[in-house]
C-alpha cells in the first residue's frame, strides 16, 4: 500500500509542472529576449575558418562577423529601396586609409585595433594571414587567385602599421578580392602557439576557435544545433554593433522555420521555399526582403563534349523547349528576374546577368531537332544536387515534361550532395540544373570561371572554344588597363557567343530572400549571400 | 505444443460448430476429427472468425480495394497523374478537383490512384523477397542445423545489431534511390526476422513423424524441405507477411523524407507525404492528408489483416 | 551468473565483428567522393587527390580497415569531416539527448498502451477491445514524421500550447551542469527547475510522437499477455475465492502478465532508438539520429560508422540487461536458463 501511495504522489509531482503553460517568458527573460536576436537556418557551420579545408557556407558567415579584413564595401541603396553591399565603395575596416601606387597598394591600419583577446593588431599578422590564405590551397587560394594575389611575397609588412601588397600584373579584380572574406587577419601568434608539425598553420585550431579581432565572438557552438555569439565591445574597425548576443539555431524542417518566423518566435529566417517567403510578404505581418543575386544565374547546363549536346542546334532546342513561365510561376514564385524572353538573342548591355532571346516555342524546338537529325528525339538524364531540391525538383519535372512534347525523354537523377561535387567534376553528366554565382561582380569574372577553356570546375558543361577564350582573356587585359572601348565590345562579344551557342541556358537570377520580424533593421545584401550582424538592429 | 501435429486448421475447430449430427462429440474446446463428417473448410472456418471480429472482415474487404485499385487505378483516374498545369496549382478540393491540386498544378486524387500500384508494388515484392531468403534460409537453417543454422544465426543477428532505419539508408544510398534497391533495403532488413521465425518452426518439425515417413518413402531432402515442411510453415508467415508490407510502405515514406525515395515525378504515397508534409503550415492540407490517409488505410488494412490471418490459419496462437 | 553474462557477451562479438566489416564496406561503397566533397567549390583534380591522400583515403582498403580497426582499439572512433569533432565526443554528446527522448517516449507509451492492452483484454471481444486495436494500430499506421510535424502543426503553431520545436532547450536557457546528460535528471540534481520546466516542455511532442508511434506492439503484447493469463489457473482460483475483480486484475493477472511485456519493452526501445532519426529531424533535436543522417547524405564515414557501432553494443547491452531483468523478475526463466 504504501508503495503505491508513494508512486501516486510522484506522479502527481511530476506531472504539476507540465500543466503550468511554459511559454510566457518571465518578465526577465523578456528583456533579454529583446536585447538578444534569433536567427534560424537549416545547417550549421562545420568549420569556423574559411582556409579550412571543406568549410560549408554558413562556415563563411562565422568567419566574416568574427574575423576583419582591411576593408570592407560602402553601402547603397536598391531601387526597391532594400541596401545592399556597394561594389564600387569601399569603406575602412581594419585599415584606416591606403594610397594605391603603380603596381602596389599601401594600407596604414588602425593603432588601436585589438584582438579579442587585447592583443594589439600588427602588420605583421596581415601579412602571416595573407601568407597563410595563398599557401593553404583549396577554396581560399583559389579565391585570392582571382585577384593576381598568389605569392607570399606580394606581401610586405613595412612597418608595425603599414602593411603593403605588391602586384604581379594589372588586374582590376585585386582591390576588390582584398575585400572579400578570404583576406581575413588572424591572430597570428594566437594561431602559431597551436600549430604543430603536421599542422603548419594551425588550421585545426582555428577550426573551432575564433583568433581574430572582429565585431563577435563565438562564446558557445554546439555541432549541428547552435552557435552563440558575444559582441566585442572593444571593436575599433568600425561602428560597435547594436546587438549584444545572437544565438543562431539549426532547424531543419523548413516548415517549423516558417511556423517560427510567423508566430515571432524567431527574428530572421533564411532558407525558407520561395513560396513561403512570397506568402509571407503578402501577409504582411513580417518583412521579407529580396534581392537578386549579384552575378548569379540559376541554369540548365549540358555537357558540350559528348553527344548529344554536343550539336549547337539540339542545345538551342532544349532552350526553347523549357517552360519558362511555368517555372516562374509555379517554382520561383516570382522571386527571381527572369532571363529568358529577352528581344533579341543578344547581348544589349554590358550588365550581367542579362536575358537571352530564347523563349518557350516547341514548334521551334522541334524543327531544331529535326535539323540536327534527331527527329526521333533520344533518351537523357536530368541530374541536380540533393540540396537544393525544393527548387531543383519541381523544376525538373517541368522540363523533363517539356522535353518529352519534342522527343527527349528524360529521367531525372536527385543527386546527393557529397557525390555531387565530384559528379560535376567528372563533367559526365548530359544534362544538370545548378547554380553559379561569381563574388567579384563583373561578367569577365563570371565568363572566366564558367565559359573559359581552361575548363575550371564551374565551366560545368566542359565547353571549350578557342574564339571565346580570346574574348573573355580580351576583356580581362582591357578591364586591367582601363580600356573601355575594348572591354565594350569584347563583352559583348562573347555575351552574344554564350547566347549564340548557349551550353548552359540561363533561366533565372534568384533572389536572395529573407524574412525578419518588422523590428528588426540595419539588414543588408552581401555578395556572399551571408548574414552581416555588425549593422542589425532591433527595436 | 504438440510436436508431432501438422497445424491442420480444421482439427482446431471447437466441435460445436462441427454439424449437428453428431451429437456424441467430446465437448467443446478440444480437437476433435470428425470421421465419417466432412470436415468444415477454410472458408466457412474464415466466415466463423469474421463474424466474431467484424474488424478482420472489414480489413479484407478494405484489402480487396486497395487491390482493385492498384489493378485499375491509373486506367479510371480522372486526370494524368503526371500532367503539370501551373495555372491550376495549389487548389483546395474542389468539385474539378476532388483532392485538390498540388505544387505544380497535377490532381492528387489522380495521383493517389495511380501510387497504389506502386505502392503494393513495393509492398508486395518486399515481401515476396524477404519469404524466399528469409524464409527459405531460416527453414534449412532449422531443418539442417549444424553450420547452415550457425551461418545463417550470425548473419541474422549482424543484420539485428544495425539500426535498421539506418540500415535500409545505408543500402539505398550506397546502391542509389530506385524502387528495385528500396524494395532489396527492405527485404535485407526484414530477413533477420523472417529467419528466425521460419527457423524456429522448421526446428520444431525436424523429428516430426511425418518428415520421418517422407524421408523412409525415399523422399530427398531438398524435397522435403519444400513440399513438405515449407507448407507448413507458411501459415505462420503469412502472418508476419501482411505487417511487414505495412512496414514496407512506411519505410519507403520515411526514405522520401530524406531524400532518398523514388525518383520524381513517380506518384508514391510517401513522396507526396513528405513533400506536402512542408505545405502544411502554410495552409495547404490537402497535399499531404489524401496521400497519408491513403497510407495510413493501406499500412493499417494489412496490419488488421495479419491479426485476422493469424485468428484463421492459427487459432492457438490467437491474441 | 557472471558466467551467464560471460557467455552472453561471447555469442555477441562475432555479430560485432560482422556489424565493423559492414559498416565499413558500406560507407566506402557510398557513392559520393568525401575528397571531392570537402576540396570544396573550386576544386582542381590535383587538389582533390591531395585531400584524398591527406584523409588516407587512396589507401587501399584492406590497409584502411586495419587502421580503422587498430584506432578502434583505442577508442578513436575517427573525425568527422563535417563537424570536424571527434566522433567519440559528439556521440558521447549526442547519446544522451537521443536516450532521453526514446526513454520520455517509451514512458508514455507505456502509460497509455499498457492500461489499454489490459482493458482490451479484460472486455475481450466487445467494442472497447475493438476501439482500443483500431486506437493502437492506427498510430503505427502512419509515418512518424508525418505525425510529428502533424503535431507540430496543431500544437506549436495553432494552438500555442507547445513551445517552439527549436531543439531540447529553448534559447534563453542554458543546459544544467552535466551529470548524466538527461536534461530532466541533471537539472533537477542541480534543483533548478526553470531549466526543468523548460526541459520538460521542449520534451513533450517529441516523446508523444515516439510514443504514438510505439503504442502499437506494447498495447498489443500486453492484451495478449493478460489474455493468457486470465485463462490460466491461479486466475480462476482466486476468482472463484471470491476476490474482488479489482484485486484480481491488478494484483494477480497484471503482475504476471507484465513478463512478456518487458521483453517487449525493450524490443520497442532498441526499435526506437534506430526509428527515431527521423522525429530528430522534424524536431532539430540534437540525437545520434540526426548526426547519423547528415552524416550519411555528405558520405562522412566516421560518424556512421561511430553510430551505428555504438547502437550495436548498445543492442546487446539492452538484451543483456533485459535478460537478466528477466530472470530477476520470473525465477523460473532463471533456473531454466
Amino acid at each position: 500500500m504504501k508503495r503505491r501511495e508513494f508512486l501516486q504522489s510522484m506522479t502527481a509531482l511530476a506531472a504539476a509542472p507540465m500543466l503550468s503553460a511554459p511559454m510566457v517568458w518571465s518578465p526577465a527573460r523578456a528583456q533579454s529576449r529583446a536585447e538578444t536576436l534569433l536567427f534560424v537556418t537549416e545547417a550549421g557551420p562545420n568549420n569556423f575558418d574559411i582556409h579550412g579545408v571543406g568549410t560549408n557556407r554558413p562556415g563563411y558567415e562565422v568567419s566574416w562577423n568574427c574575423y576583419d579584413r582591411l576593408m570592407s564595401h560602402g553601402v547603397k541603396t536598391l531601387a526597391d529601396g532594400t541596401a545592399s553591399y556597394d561594389r564600387d565603395k569601399f569603406v575602412p575596416e581594419l585599415a584606416e586609409e591606403w594610397s594605391p601606387g603603380d603596381m602596389s597598394i599601401t594600407f596604414k591600419l588602425r593603432r588601436n585595433a585589438t584582438f579579442h583577446d587585447g592583443t594589439p593588431i600588427t602588420a605583421k599578422d596581415v601579412k602571416w594571414s595573407f601568407d597563410r590564405a595563398v599557401t593553404v590551397g583549396g577554396f581560399p587560394t583559389f579565391q585570392m587567385k582571382a585577384g593576381s594575389l598568389e605569392k607570399p611575397e606580394q606581401f610586405v609588412a613595412v612597418d608595425d602599421h603599414t602593411f603593403r601588397v605588391d602586384f604581379l600584373r594589372k588586374d582590376r579584380l585585386t582591390l576588390p578580392d582584398l575585400a572579400v572574406i578570404v583576406p581575413a587577419v588572424y591572430h597570428s601568434e594566437l594561431v602559431k602557439k597551436n600549430a604543430t608539425d603536421k599542422d603548419p598553420w594551425g588550421l585545426d585550431y582555428t577550426k573551432t576557435n575564433i583568433a581574430g579581432g572582429g565585431a563577435y565572438k563565438v562564446t558557445r557552438w554546439q555541432a549541428g544545433s547552435e552557435v552563440v555569439y558575444e559582441r566585442n565591445e572593444d571593436w575599433k574597425s568600425g561602428a560597435l554593433p547594436k546587438i549584444r548576443r545572437i544565438v543562431w539555431r539549426i532547424v531543419p524542417s523548413a516548415g517549423n522555420r516558417r511556423a517560427l518566423i510567423e508566430r515571432g518566435d524567431a527574428d530572421i529566417s533564411f532558407d525558407l521555399p520561395n513560396k513561403d517567403f512570397a506568402e509571407l510578404k503578402a501577409a504582411g505581418k513580417t518583412s521579407v526582403v529580396s534581392t537578386p543575386v549579384g552575378n548569379g544565374i540559376l541554369y540548365l547546363g549540358m555537357n558540350c563534349k559528348n553527344p548529344p549536346f554536343n550539336e549547337v542546334k539540339v542545345r538551342q532546342a532544349v532552350a526553347y523547349a523549357i517552360p519558362y513561365q511555368k517555372i516562374m510561376d509555379a517554382v520561383m514564385f516570382g522571386l527571381a528576374n527572369p532571363l529568358y524572353g529577352g528581344e533579341a538573342n543578344r547581348a544589349s548591355s554590358l550588365a550581367w546577368p542579362q536575358p537571352h532571346g530564347y523563349a518557350t516555342d516547341l514548334a521551334k524546338a522541334k524543327a531544331l531537332l529535326a535539323e540536327a537529325g534527331h527527329q526521333d528525339g533520344f533518351d537523357t538524364t536530368i541530374s541536380f544536387d540533393l540540396g537544393s531540391a525544393v527548387i531543383s525538383e519541381p523544376l525538373c519535372v517541368l522540363v523533363q515534361e517539356s522535353l518529352a512534347q519534342i522527343g527527349i525523354r528524360a529521367t531525372i537523377s536527385k543527386v546527393p550532395g557529397a557525390n555531387w561535387r565530384s559528379e560535376l567534376l567528372k563533367k559526365e553528366l548530359p544534362m544538370i540544373v545548378n547554380f553559379f554565382s561569381g563574388w567579384l561582380d563583373y561578367p569577365e569574372y563570371f565568363f572566366f570561371w564558367a565559359y573559359h577553356g581552361q575548363n575550371a570546375v564551374f565551366n560545368t558543361m566542359s565547353y571549350q572554344d578557342g574564339a571565346m577564350d580570346a574574348l573573355i582573356d580580351g576583356a580581362r587585359k582591357a578591364a586591367a588597363e582601363g580600356d573601355a572601348g575594348t572591354y565594350a565590345t569584347d563583352v559583348k562579344g562573347f555575351i552574344d557567343k554564350a547566347f549564340a551557342e548557349v551550353p548552359r541556358v540561363p533561366l533565372f537570377q534568384p533572389y536572395l530572400n529573407v524574412a525578419l520580424q518588422k523590428n528588426i533593421s540595419g539588414y543588408r545584401y552581401w555578395f556572399h549571400r551571408q548574414l552581416d550582424y555588425r549593422s542589425l538592429g532591433k527595436a | 505444443m504438440n510436436q508431432s501435429a501438422r497445424i491442420d486448421p480444421a482439427a482446431a475447430i471447437p466441435a460445436v460448430s462441427a454439424p449437428a449430427a453428431a451429437p456424441l462429440t467430446a465437448p467443446a474446446g478440444l480437437p476433435v476429427a470428425a470421421a465419417p463428417l466432412a470436415r468444415p473448410s477454410i472458408a466457412r472456418h474464415a466466415r466463423h472468425v469474421i463474424a466474431e471480429n467484424p474488424v478482420t472482415g472489414i480489413a479484407f474487404a478494405l484489402f480487396l480495394a486497395i487491390a482493385a485499385c492498384a489493378v485499375l487505378g491509373p486506367a479510371i483516374a480522372p486526370y494524368d497523374p503526371l500532367a503539370s498545369d501551373t495555372a491550376a496549382a495549389l487548389q483546395a478540393p474542389s468539385t474539378r478537383h476532388w483532392f485538390g491540386t498540388d505544387q505544380l498544378g497535377r490532381d492528387i486524387l489522380s495521383r493517389v490512384m495511380a501510387a497504389t500500384r506502386l505502392d503494393l508494388g513495393i509492398a508486395v515484392f518486399s515481401v515476396a523477397l524477404v519469404f524466399v531468403l528469409g524464409g527459405l534460409s531460416g527453414v534449412a537453417a532449422g531443418f539442417f542445423a549444424g553450420w547452415t543454422d550457425r551461418i545463417v544465426g550470425r548473419i541474422a543477428d549482424t543484420i539485428m545489431a544495425f539500426p535498421l532505419f539506418v540500415l535500409a539508408m545505408g543500402i539505398v544510398a550506397a546502391l542509389g534511390n530506385t524502387v528495385t534497391n528500396i524494395v532489396i533495403a527492405t527485404a535485407i532488413i526484414n530477413f533477420p526476422l523472417y529467419a528466425r521465425v521460419a527457423r524456429a518452426e522448421a526446428n520444431v518439425r525436424r523429428e516430426a513423424g511425418f518428415v520421418l515417413a517422407a524421408r523412409l518413402a525415399g523422399n530427398g531432402e531438398a524435397r522435403i524441405l519444400l513440399a513438405h515442411i515449407l507448407p507448413n510453415v507458411m501459415p505462420i508467415m503469412a502472418v508476419q507477411m501482411s505487417l511487414t508490407m505495412g512496414y514496407a510502405i512506411l519505410n519507403a515514406a520515411g526514405l522520401s523524407f530524406i531524400g532518398l525515395g523514388v525518383r520524381p515525378p513517380t506518384p508514391e504515397w510517401g513522396i507526396m507525404v513528405a513533400e506536402g508534409a512542408g505545405f502544411i503550415v502554410s495552409g495547404e492540407w490537402w497535399i499531404a492528408l489524401f496521400p497519408g490517409a491513403a497510407l495510413m488505410l493501406a499500412v493499417f488494412c494489412f496490419n488488421l489483416l495479419g491479426d485476422g490471418l493469424r485468428d484463421i490459419l492459427d487459432p492457438q496462437r490467437r491474441t | 551468473m557472471i558466467r551467464q553474462i560471460g557467455k552472453r557477451l561471447a555469442t555477441a562479438i562475432p555479430s560485432l565483428i560482422g556489424v565493423v566489416i559492414v559498416t565499413f564496406l558500406l560507407t566506402r561503397v557510398l557513392p559520393g567522393d568525401t575528397a571531392a566533397y570537402f576540396a570544396g567549390p573550386a576544386a582542381t583534380p590535383q587538389a582533390i587527390a591531395e585531400i584524398r591522400k591527406t584523409l588516407g583515403l587512396d589507401r587501399p582498403l584492406p590497409e584502411q580497415f586495419v587502421r580503422y580497426v587498430a584506432d578502434l582499439a583505442r577508442g578513436d572512433f575517427g573525425n568527422s569531416l563535417t563537424t570536424g569533432q571527434p566522433v567519440i565526443t559528439e556521440i558521447t554528446t549526442r547519446l544522451p539527448a537521443s536516450a532521453e527522448l526514446t526513454l520520455a517516449g517509451l514512458i508514455v507509451s507505456m502509460l497509455v498502451a499498457v492500461p489499454l492492452g489490459v482493458l482490451a483484454a479484460v472486455r475481450q471481444g466487445s467494442l472497447v477491445d475493438h476501439a482500443c486495436r483500431i486506437v493502437a494500430t492506427a498510430g503505427v499506421s502512419l509515418p512518424v514524421f508525418f505525425t510529428g510535424l502533424l503535431l507540430v502543426y496543431a500544437f506549436y503553431f495553432l494552438l500555442g500550447w507547445a513551445p517552439a520545436p527549436l531543439g531540447r532547450l529553448d534559447i534563453f536557457y542554458s543546459p544544467p551542469p552535466q551529470v548524466t546528460g538527461f536534461f530532466l535528471i541533471d537539472s533537477l540534481i542541480a534543483r533548478d527547475f526553470e531549466v526543468f520546466r523548460a526541459a520538460l516542455a521542449q520534451l513533450a511532442l517529441p516523446a508523444l510522437t515516439l510514443a504514438i508511434f510505439s503504442l502499437a506492439p506494447v498495447a498489443r503484447m500486453t492484451r495478449a499477455s493478460m489474455l493468457a493469463v486470465l485463462a490460466s489457473d491461479f486466475v480462476r482460483t482466486a476468482r472463484a475465492s471470491g476476490l474482488a475483480p479489482r484485486a484480481v486484475i491488478v494484483t494477480y493477472a497484471f503482475r504476471n502478465a507484465m513478463l512478456p511485456v518487458v521483453t517487449t519493452l525493450g524490443m520497442v526501445f532498441s526499435f526506437l532508438l534506430g526509428a527515431n532519426v527521423l522525429v530528430e529531424k522534424v524536431f532539430a533535436w540534437p540525437g545520434i539520429g540526426s548526426y547519423a543522417i547528415e552524416a550519411l547524405i555528405a558520405s562522412d564515414y566516421a560518424p556512421v560508422q561511430g553510430f551505428v557501432l555504438t547502437m550495436a553494443v548498445l543492442y546487446v547491452l539492452l538484451n543483456l540487461s533485459i535478460d537478466l531483468a528477466y530472470g530477476v523478475i520470473d525465477p523460473r526463466v532463471r533456473i531454466e536458463a
